[in-house]
């Protein structure tokens, strides 16, 4: 039999391609708006062009180019880890054509001037409708995504009694539980809240009911884009770079958590909003520095892992193993620096769940370059690393363009250092994140941010160049690369033997339903409290 | 096999960050009850429509406060802050109060720690104090619309005399 005969290539192949065309979009989107930042005359810049593209960057980065990779990776990762096809394959299907209708009405809104709302869509700032509706369709594609992969889990499980399911697809089915979890916020905001509101059915909003629905999802996304990311570490990386899986048990622990924690932390995003009672700010700010538990046992799972593999290539000492291992291929340095890069943005991530710290740095260019490092590196460039590896066997033609591929990373990884680190530095000098022209009509205090701007464009330029070579190499692959047979889609062995029967970690509805009451913890009685108050909601604004 | 002695560091690695989260949140706890340091945070509702209409934000400005404080009142719009200059005193404490009369803003004062949001149909507050005089400038910091980089204006602070 063949390595494909169980699998849905084409459909994994197809959610990749949008992601990868989203990314192409939104890298150019990203470009223009570094140089415009440093205050270059580029053709048709203006204000309304660059929040324009602000909005349509973060949109498909963070919502298209994430979701539709996700949803490639758990077709192909389901496929190989329980050798099995989905369950429902044409349903399937009809996940992905819902969310590209969604992309394509959402993006059609933006780029037609309609929707310059920023990806955080904060009401009483208002769009048209086809942008509410369109992402609210992305969503119930990624419903229906997640409905076909879990039965498809549950159908196999029925199949193979008392086997524990494989790590790979653990995380997965993880990532699901806090996406499903996450997205009730974000569908309540759409759904009550801005879709009656834009089609002129209701006259006002409460913004800040819209902001914490719209926060309630917006961290636990995060955790939906990283938790595939840390797939990859685990049950990749070990693999490619020569080794085994130092714990595949940790492994389970970690994803564990991140379904019973990911949810109740997001007014760790609003530290600086009104009406949001003081006590229950810390109650999240304690349950986010739980979350970096997990984290911090991933970094010792995979570091570990990483000394086997150099170890099984012949270093000795202490440290040697670094060296050893292969730097030169594209999927492993692309997950080694991307966890360089990460480390770092953790520690920032500390400073901002410290609300003390955070009022100096809550929505200056620090924030920008914080999570440029974490979704924008730790993610994407593991994403762009996986797509090396992934892409070759969903299609079956070799790798082109290998030295691109090669140098991408490394471009990659030096931009952003140039990138986050000057925006990290005019964050705390106070310079505001997202604005057009950050000269304030000639102040001295905004003039001493103005050199370093100039080093987030050259960074920007280098991430440019970078996503260039990434889409070229893909392009290459898919239309010219040689046919090729080896198309087996492997995981990492476990150094440790593994315990082969179910246990309590199988039994992924238990961790669903403590998720689901630390969540009603955290946020029941707050928002209740403040729909039993006296609010005023607001007309819809369309200023850009 | 060395499985043991590899489960060692396993379990020293995760005692040693369950022991720095455990520092984290006491320091938090610490600076929570010993020192006041709580996430700021101020509760009050108002009819964004009629702000104009409000004896505090019709004419906002620094007027004196009980006990020596400053009050200052500021109404957030697109794409400006009123009043365009503020003048408090150093070293006294200066309490902001403020609100939109549109879309969502944000208050920063450039080289401190004041920032907070500013949203429609609710008042921030918050209280600081300025120990070094000069002249501060005051950016929006929450996307508004297609003026949001002019949204900026200043604060004096006057050494006490």
């Amino acid at each position: 039999m063949s390595a494909t005969a169980n699998r849905d290539d084409r459909l994994a192949t197809a959610n990749l391609g949008v992601a990868v065309a989203a990314f192409g979009v939104a890298a150019f989107m990203a470009f223009m708006q570094a140089l415009s930042r440093a205050n270059l005359e580029l053709p048709g810049r203006s204000a309304g062009m660059y929040y324009l593209s602000v909005t349509a960057h973060g949109v498909l980065m963070a919502i298209v180019f994430t979701t539709f990779f996700i949803m490639g990776l758990g077709v192909a990762f389901t496929n190989a880890g329980l050798e099995r096809r989905l369950r429902y394959p044409r349903t399937a299907w009809a996940a992905f054509w819902i969310a590209t209708l969604g992309t394509v009405m959402a993006t059609w809104a933006i780029v037609t001037g309609k929707a310059t709302v920023l990806y955080t869509f904060y009401p009483p700032l208002q769009a048209h409708p086809a942008f509410y509706i369109g992402l609210t369709l992305v969503v119930v594609g990624s419903w229906v995504w997640s409905f076909v992969i879990l039965s498809t889990w549950t159908a196999w499980r029925n199949e193979h009694p008392g086997q524990a399911t494989p790590l790979e697809v653990y995380g997965m089915l993880a990532a699901i539980i806090v996406w499903l979890v996450a997205t009730i916020g974000v569908a309540a905001e759409m759904l009550f809240q801005l879709i009656p509101w834009s089609l002129g059915i209701t006259e006002t909003v409460d913004p800040m009911l819209a902001r914490t629905l719209f926060w309630y999802f917006g961290h636990p996304l995060v955790y939906f884009w990283l938790l595939p990311a840390y797939v990859v570490w685990y049950m990749v990386i070990p693999r490619l770079a020569g080794g085994k899986l130092f714990s595949a048990q940790l492994g389970r622990v970690v994803f564990a958590m991140f379904i019973v924690l990911s949810t109740p932390v997001g007014f760790h995003h609003q530290y600086m909003d009104p009406a949001v009672p003081s006590g229950w700010k810390m109650l999240h700010t304690f349950l986010t520095f739980i979350i970096l538990f997990p984290s911090f046992v991933t970094a010792f799972t995979i570091t570990a892992s990483l000394e086997v593999a150099g170890r099984a290539r012949g270093a000795r000492g202490l440290f040697d193993w670094i060296g050893k291992l292969p730097w030169g291929d594209p999927t492993v340095s692309s997950v080694l620096l991307a966890m360089i890069l990460f480390a770092v943005g953790g520690f920032g991530g500390a400073v901002n769940a410290s609300f003390a710290t955070d009022s100096v740095v809550h929505n200056t260019a620090w924030i920008q370059g914080h999570f440029h490092l974490t979704v924008g590196t730790a993610v994407a460039l593991t994403f762009m690393g996986t797509a090396y590896w992934l892409v070759p066997r969903l299609t079956g033609r070799e790798l082109e363009l290998g030295l691109l591929a090669k140098v991408q990373p490394y471009l990659w990884f030096l931009g952003m250092l140039l990138f986050s680190i000057a925006n990290h530095i005019t964050g705390l000098m106070g310079m505001p994140r997202r604005v057009f022209d950050a000269t304030y009509q000639g102040s001295a205090i905004a003039e001493r941010w103005q050199s370093l701007t100039a080093i987030s464009a050259a960074g920007g330029v280098l991430l440019f160049i970078s996503s260039t070579f990434f889409l070229l190499v893909m392009l290459g692959t898919v239309l010219a690369g040689k046919k090729t047979a080896s198309r087996e889609i492997q995981f990492s062995e476990t150094l440790q033997p593994e315990p082969a029967s179910s246990s309590i970690f199988d039994r992924l509805g238990v961790w669903a339903a403590i998720a689901v009451v630390l969540v009603l913890i955290a946020y029941a009685y707050p928002i209740y409290s403040h729909l039993s108050m006296p609010t005023f909601g607001s007309p819809g604004y369309k200023p850009y | 096999m060395t499985t043991m002695r590899v489960g060692i560091y396993e379990r020293a690695w995760m005692w040693a960050a369950g022991v720095l989260i455990v520092l984290f949140l006491a320091m938090l706890g610490y600076a929570a009850v010993a020192q006041g340091l709580r996430p700021p945070s101020h509760i009050e509702t108002i009819d964004p429509r009629a702000v104009f209409d409000d004896p505090r934000f019709a004419n906002p400005g620094v007027t004196a406060g009980p006990d020596g404080r400053v009050i200052v009142t500021s109404l957030a719009m697109t794409f400006a802050f009123q009043p365009a200059e503020i003048r408090v005193p150093a070293n006294r404490p200066v309490s902001f109060g403020l609100t939109s009369s549109d879309v969502q803003h944000g208050f920063q004062i450039v080289g401190t720690n004041a920032n907070t949001m500013v949203i429609p149909g609710y008042v921030s507050e918050f209280t600081t104090v300025f120990k070094r005089a000069g002249e501060y400038l005051i950016v929006c910091n929450e996307y508004c619309g297609v003026g949001h980089h002019l949204m900026s204006s200043k604060l004096i602070v006057e050494a006490a005399p």
